[in-house]
């Protein structure tokens, strides 16, 4: 091997990288926008529906009733909800969106309530349409505050006090540090998107530099210099482990970037701001990329040996796109909540990468897996790289026609 | 200086079977000679031209160029050869000048050096009009001016031409054909497979005509037309291989 011509061979891949608008959408521009556009389309988009349906004052039907005006009155008095009259078919017209819940206020519910006898009001909504929603929300809120009031009173008329029926109260305390919280409910997802992206990132400049040599004529002039082919394929290998890993990075600080935003925007409320607030530190971010090394690696070299096969570009499209979703599933399945490392998983490429990651950005460091699956996914990628090399020697394979 | 020393390559194809594409075919070019290759599509040229530019690597036999065996030290021997054919190709998103500082570099050519000879073979070739341009937003001549540059930038003391001038206007397969006949004048020792006769006739000192993959004739120009009491190189080409395909379609 000649660490010159590795050199020179990856100065000119680069150059030419740069210069190719195809490869430059698809490894920065991409992953760079994508979350900035996702977030703020998101957020914004969230934000007008929320507040839209919650400034809505919501029609609402009244089924029975007639015999308890008591109750009917008082929700006719409640500001957000305006009672409409009595049809047969209050079904259809929820589902239709004409008004948004109806309530059956059961028979005799004013006398049964001054008797003491409980009863059950019906709500009817229409699930997953949030204005509907909304409107039953505040008929429920309704009828809790009435059943509180006739509670307080009924206490109050027997000269109890009202801590009776609440002896004590339950209230949880979170005691995981920051990191840890966000760690379970968004930091899996960071070592997800780093190996997810490192595949994609190394697709378009693998099949470039293989399948696209090939079918633009270069392979053979580039074969015909001195160069040893074991300089070439490093030199293009290095190429395309610096794309992958440069669209990872990428995506991280606009996924960074856009999660800092939204949660500081001051579009939502504090508490739903809260879930974009990533707590990860440098150092976390460090291992997880530390750890999906290896794993770049071993994409980019399988890929470069599967698109170097491919007689053309579309070619090489059709075999590596499939592919995609071989990552994708252990990616996945790593989020599952109770996937947790053991011995076996660790051996396991991108599953194991991905769970160790999720524990990292969690804050937790188990140094015997991590060490496990170091090596084990190392050991893969040079195999990867092996393979690779291989493929670059023989001549069936270069010149597959 | 080039010897074919029984050079052989065999392929396996699903379909086929075994592909004999180069059966033991033998030659000799000397330093400041031109040796042709002629013979019809699918004769075996082209992997002939391959297994001495060290692109494929010979099935049985080997040739040595430069004093360098093709299967032993195949790097040693490509940085003796500037190799030209069709299906060299320019990378696109690189200029005129990058692509032959390219392969300049990757000859062990030093900076200085290489700055020099490239700004020789430049004003040689009157290239400097597009010396900044992407090789992608050259013309035909353009680009074949530069691929030239490209196999003469580490003055390499043999070259091997396949189908040079094929699908290039007059202008510009002159512009080639006086560049061979230039390197020929330069001591070095050419390889040059062609379907112009003509081409034959004003560069070759040599030919050897091959037809499924063997070497049938060998020697000088005047030497075949002796041989085969033929002036016309064409018909000399009919009276080699002719027999051959009529034993083939009986």
């Amino acid at each position: 091997m000649n660490f010159r011509n590795v050199g020179i061979v990856y100065r000119k891949e680069l150059t030419e990288w740069l210069r190719d608008r195809r490869t430059l959408i698809s490894t920065v521009l991409v992953p760079l926008l994508a979350f900035p556009i996702l977030m703020v389309g998101m957020t914004s988009l969230m934000t007008v529906m929320i507040g839209k349906a919650e400034k809505e004052t919501a029609k609402v039907m009244i089924i029975h009733g007639e015999d308890s005006p008591r109750v009917v009155e008082k929700l006719g008095q409640v500001k957000d909800l305006e009672i409409v009259p009595y049809t047969d078919d209050w079904k259809k017209r929820i589902s239709e969106k004409e008004i948004r819940a109806a309530v059956d206020v059961p028979k005799g519910f004013d006398s049964a309530l001054a008797q003491g006898r409980a009863l059950t009001v019906k709500i009817y909504f229409y699930q997953g349409e949030i204005k509907s929603s909304f409107g039953a929300n505040h008929v429920e809120k309704f009828f809790d505050d009435y059943r509180d009031s006739v509670v307080s009173s009924r206490l109050s008329a027997r000269n109890l006090p009202s801590d009776i029926i609440k002896p004590f109260e339950v209230k949880q305390e979170n005691v995981a540090p920051p990191e840890k919280v966000s760690g379970a409910a968004l930091g899996g997802l960071l070592g997800y998107m780093v190996i997810l992206l490192s595949m994609t990132g190394a697709i378009y400049p693998a099949i470039d530099l293989t399948a696209g040599e090939k079918e633009r004529g270069t392979m053979e002039t580039i074969l015909s210099s001195p160069l040893s082919r074991v300089d070439l394929v490093l030199g293009k290998f290095l190429l395309v482990l610096s794309a992958s890993l440069s669209t990872a990075i990428l995506a991280i600080i606009s996924m960074g970037t856009s999660f800092y935003l939204a949660g500081n925007s001051g579009a939502m409320t504090q508490k739903d701001a809260a879930v974009f607030q990533l707590h990860i530190g440098f150092p976390a971010i460090l291992s997880v990329f530390l750890m999906a090394l290896p794993l770049a690696v071993l994409f980019a070299s399988v890929l470069l040996t599967i698109a170097l096969f491919a007689k053309s570009y579309k070619e090489a499209q059709s075999y590596l796109t499939p592919l995609t979703f071989i990552v994708v599933i252990p990616a996945v399945a790593s989020l599952l909540p109770g996937f947790d490392l053991n011995p076996k998983l660790a051996l396991v490429p991108i599953l194991s990468t991905s769970l160790v990651c999720k524990e990292i950005v969690a804050g937790t460091f188990h140094w015997n897996y991590i060490l496990l699956i170091l090596l084990s996914s190392s050991v893969y990628a040079a195999a990867g790289l092996f393979i690779a090399v291989k493929m670059f020697q023989r001549e069936s394979v270069l010149f597959r026609s | 200086m080039i010897e074919a020393r029984g050079l052989s390559k065999r392929f396996q194809d699903k379909k086929r079977g075994e592909i004999r594409a180069v059966e033991n075919v033998s030659f000799t070019c000397q330093p400041g000679k031109i040796y042709g290759l002629l013979g019809a599509n699918g004769a075996g040229k082209t992997t002939t031209l391959r297994l001495l530019a060290t692109i494929l690597e010979p099935t049985d036999g080997t040739a040595v160029v430069c004093g360098h065996d093709v299967v032993e030290e195949p790097e040693k021997v490509r940085a003796n050869v500037g190799f030209l054919s069709t299906a060299t190709a320019l990378y696109p998103r690189l200029t005129a000048e990058e692509l032959v500082e390219y392969f300049g570099r990757l000859n062990g050519l030093d900076e200085p050096t290489l700055k020099k000879r490239v700004d020789d073979i430049f004003n040689r070739l009157d290239m400097n009009g597009f010396r900044d341009r992407r090789c992608d937003k050259l013309s035909t001549g353009m680009k074949q001016k530069t691929s030239i540059a490209r196999t003469l930038v580490h003055d390499p003391p043999v070259m091997i031409f396949d189908e040079p001038t094929t699908g290039l206007d007059v202008m510009t397969a002159r512009t080639i054909i006086t560049f061979i006949s230039d390197c020929r004048d330069r001591g070095k020792a050419i390889i040059f497979s062609t379907h112009i006769m003509s081409e034959v006739d004003r560069l070759c000192d040599r030919v050897g005509i091959i037809h499924d993959g063997t070497l049938l004739a060998d020697g000088t120009v005047p030497e075949l037309r002796t041989k085969y009491a033929e002036h016309n190189l064409e018909e000399i080409i009919v009276k080699v291989v002719g027999p051959l395909l009529k034993n083939s379609e009986a």
